[in-house]
């Protein structure tokens, strides 16, 4: 009751830390896009650099988000800022990585196929290589972007705002209802983006890698 | 044409392809053979720069590839490959139609070639157009990817082993429409295999590879009747003559001196001579060899008692072969006309052998290698 009490009372305000989480995520998450799907594709041309890449990315991954949010709070200070740089950083690895596995997995046959009849190395990239891998990428594009929305609550501490604000003040007054209010549209965004994702995915993968008949 | 000039390839201290002549010529079918390693695909991908030679030059029409730009040069040559590598994200028409969108033709350009290309594999284009390659049979996704390989109208066309994934009975229904195909297309086609049967059956011109080099570049009577080397008559393999009659010569397995009689003898004569050396028929012979007939045992005790001679019962309307025709035509004379023997005369009725059944059964039994008719 208190709940939906505080939701009437403050549908504004969750509105506006609502637009501010996806704009964290958002903004993160499609850089790590523009930069992970070419340094992805990269590494499939340059194999030996694609180790150390891997390696760095994952090295991002494994560092607990309030550690990394404290690594680089003395060089870049609190706020918005810092925080897109470290879910940037979190979502590259699951991104490039995907690209990588995604176009290395393409048949040999195929890319000989279409190099023999013709195909420039940036055709065969657009393609066979990108076409193919596409669902896979996806995924990626996926895994990051619900690991980023919540990881993007944490951002809050910092002082970047976003959903998770409602739950660290919550927290912090012992107001459960407030703790809710931020919690479950977190959660719900979270469910929500990833459908959706599918059904991009879905709709971007030719029908004939789906295994459908018409 | 396409012509080899002293081509090498060599992978750091190997050597694939070792200095290597050749020249195939337009409008046929040849095919590179030999066993794994022997170059025969590394010869097949440096035709469309897939693979550029260490030393040497490849022409086509004169003009050295080398000095093509390699992208340009692909798009003029059609190539088919074993794992057939149709692009599964794509549908039958935007397969069938890759090089000419490469080459930017109009659609509607290219809808025409479309449909056209699968009318001519037997492949209604309302029912396959819009599928998926994932739809389709193996078999019938390698009908596409000839077609494919089609699609601009190459004078060129690369197949490296396009048949060797496929069951046996659509291995032979391709086999067949290619042969079918290429007798209306004319096409070059360059066909890697290891399969000596496929070759046989395909090949313009075969051309039988090891360590790199041609052993024997030939057409496949010459390659069967005359083996340039103990290695292709191994690889070739001494059974494959027993397989397809029609390529024995008659002159290469029959008895060279049968068993003759004047038609002047008697036919007392003639018995002791059967008996003598063990046959049931003679040769009758004129002078100079001329043939006239066939004298049989039977013949011969039908009128026994009497004196008579050969020439009075000589069997003279008797089917005779020239020594170059084959085993096959031989075999169907012998069982349409149901006799046990076959006379081989030359042009001027001279006899030359006899093809019984019993060195038919020898030949056919044991296979034979090179002409003289070692059984």
């Amino acid at each position: 009751m208190k709940l939906i009490q505080y939701v009437l009372n403050n549908y504004g305000l969750m509105g506006g830390l609502l637009l501010q989480h996806l704009q964290l995520t958002g903004i993160a998450i499609l850089s790590a896009i523009a930069i992970g799907v070419p340094l992805g594709i990269l590494i499939t041309r340059y194999k030996s650099i694609a180790g150390p890449i891997l390696a760095v990315s994952s090295v991002f991954q494994t560092i607990p988000s309030i550690a990394f949010f404290g690594v680089l709070i003395p060089f870049l200070g609190i706020g918005k800022k810092t925080a897109i740089i470290v879910l940037f950083l979190y979502a590259l690895l699951p991104i490039v990585k995907n690209t990588y596995t995604g176009i290395k997995e393409v048949s040999p046959f195929l890319k000989d196929a279409g190099k023999g009849m013709g195909m420039t190395n940036m055709q065969i990239l657009t393609m066979v290589e990108l076409p193919q891998s596409l669902p896979v990428i996806m995924a990626g594009v996926r895994i990051a972007t619900v690991i980023n929305i919540g990881t993007t609550t944490i951002a809050a501490y910092i002082g970047a705002g976003g959903l998770g604000q409602l739950i660290f003040t919550g927290i912090q007054l012992y107001r459960n209802e407030m703790i809710l209010a931020g919690a479950i549209p977190a959660a719900l965004l979270a469910i929500l983006i990833d459908r959706l994702f599918g059904c991009i995915e879905y709709k971007m993968t030719s029908k004939g890698l789906k295994g459908e008949s018409i | 044409m396409l012509t080899f000039e002293n081509v090498t390839k060599n992978y750091g201290n190997d050597t694939a392809v070792d200095a290597l002549d050749m020249t195939i010529e337009s409008g046929e079918i040849t095919v590179l053979i030999g066993p794994s390693g022997c170059g025969k695909t590394t010869t097949l991908r440096m035709i469309n720069r897939l693979i550029e030679p260490s030393s040497g030059h490849i022409y086509i029409d004169g003009v050295d590839i080398g000095k093509t730009d390699p992208v340009e040069h692909r798009r003029n040559i059609g190539y088919v490959i074993q794992q057939i590598a149709l692009f599964p994200h794509m549908t039958i028409a935007e397969n069938i139609a890759l090089v000419p969108t490469l080459k930017k033709w109009s659609e509607q350009k290219k809808d025409e070639r479309v449909d056209e290309l699968l009318h001519f594999v037997g492949m209604p284009p309302e029912t396959f157009k819009q599928r998926y390659p994932h739809e389709l049979s193996g078999g019938q996704q390698q009908r596409i990817g000839v077609i494919r390989a089609l699609a601009a109208d190459p004078d060129i066309i690369l197949m490296d082993e396009p048949f060797s994934a496929l069951d046996p009975i659509t291995r032979i229904a391709l086999q067949e429409e290619l042969i079918e195909m290429n007798n209306t297309l004319g096409k070059t086609i360059v066909f890697v295999t290891h399969d000596i049967d496929e070759a046989l059956k395909l090949a313009g011109r075969i051309a039988v590879m090891k360590d790199g080099k041609i052993v024997q570049l030939d057409t496949p009577e010459n390659l069967l009747r005359n083996p340039a080397h103990g290695f292709v008559e191994e690889f070739i393999g001494k059974d494959r003559l027993l397989r397809r009659p029609e390529l024995i010569q008659v002159r290469d397995i029959m008895i060279a001196e049968p068993v003759t009689i004047s038609p002047k003898r008697t036919l007392t004569q003639a018995l002791e001579r059967m008996r003598e050396r063990k046959v049931d028929s003679l040769m009758v012979v004129e002078k100079e060899g001329r043939f006239v007939g066939v004298l049989t045992a039977g013949d011969v005790l039908d009128h026994f008692g009497r004196s008579m001679v050969v020439s009075e019962v000589v069997r003279t309307n008797v089917n005779r072969v020239p020594e170059d025709s084959n085993v096959s035509e031989v075999l169907a004379i012998m069982s349409t006309e149901n006799v046990g023997y076959v006379p081989v005369v030359s042009d001027e009725n001279i006899l030359r052998g006899l093809i019984t059944r019993s060195s038919l059964i020898n030949v056919l039994g044991h296979g034979v290698t090179n002409g003289g008719g070692e059984a």
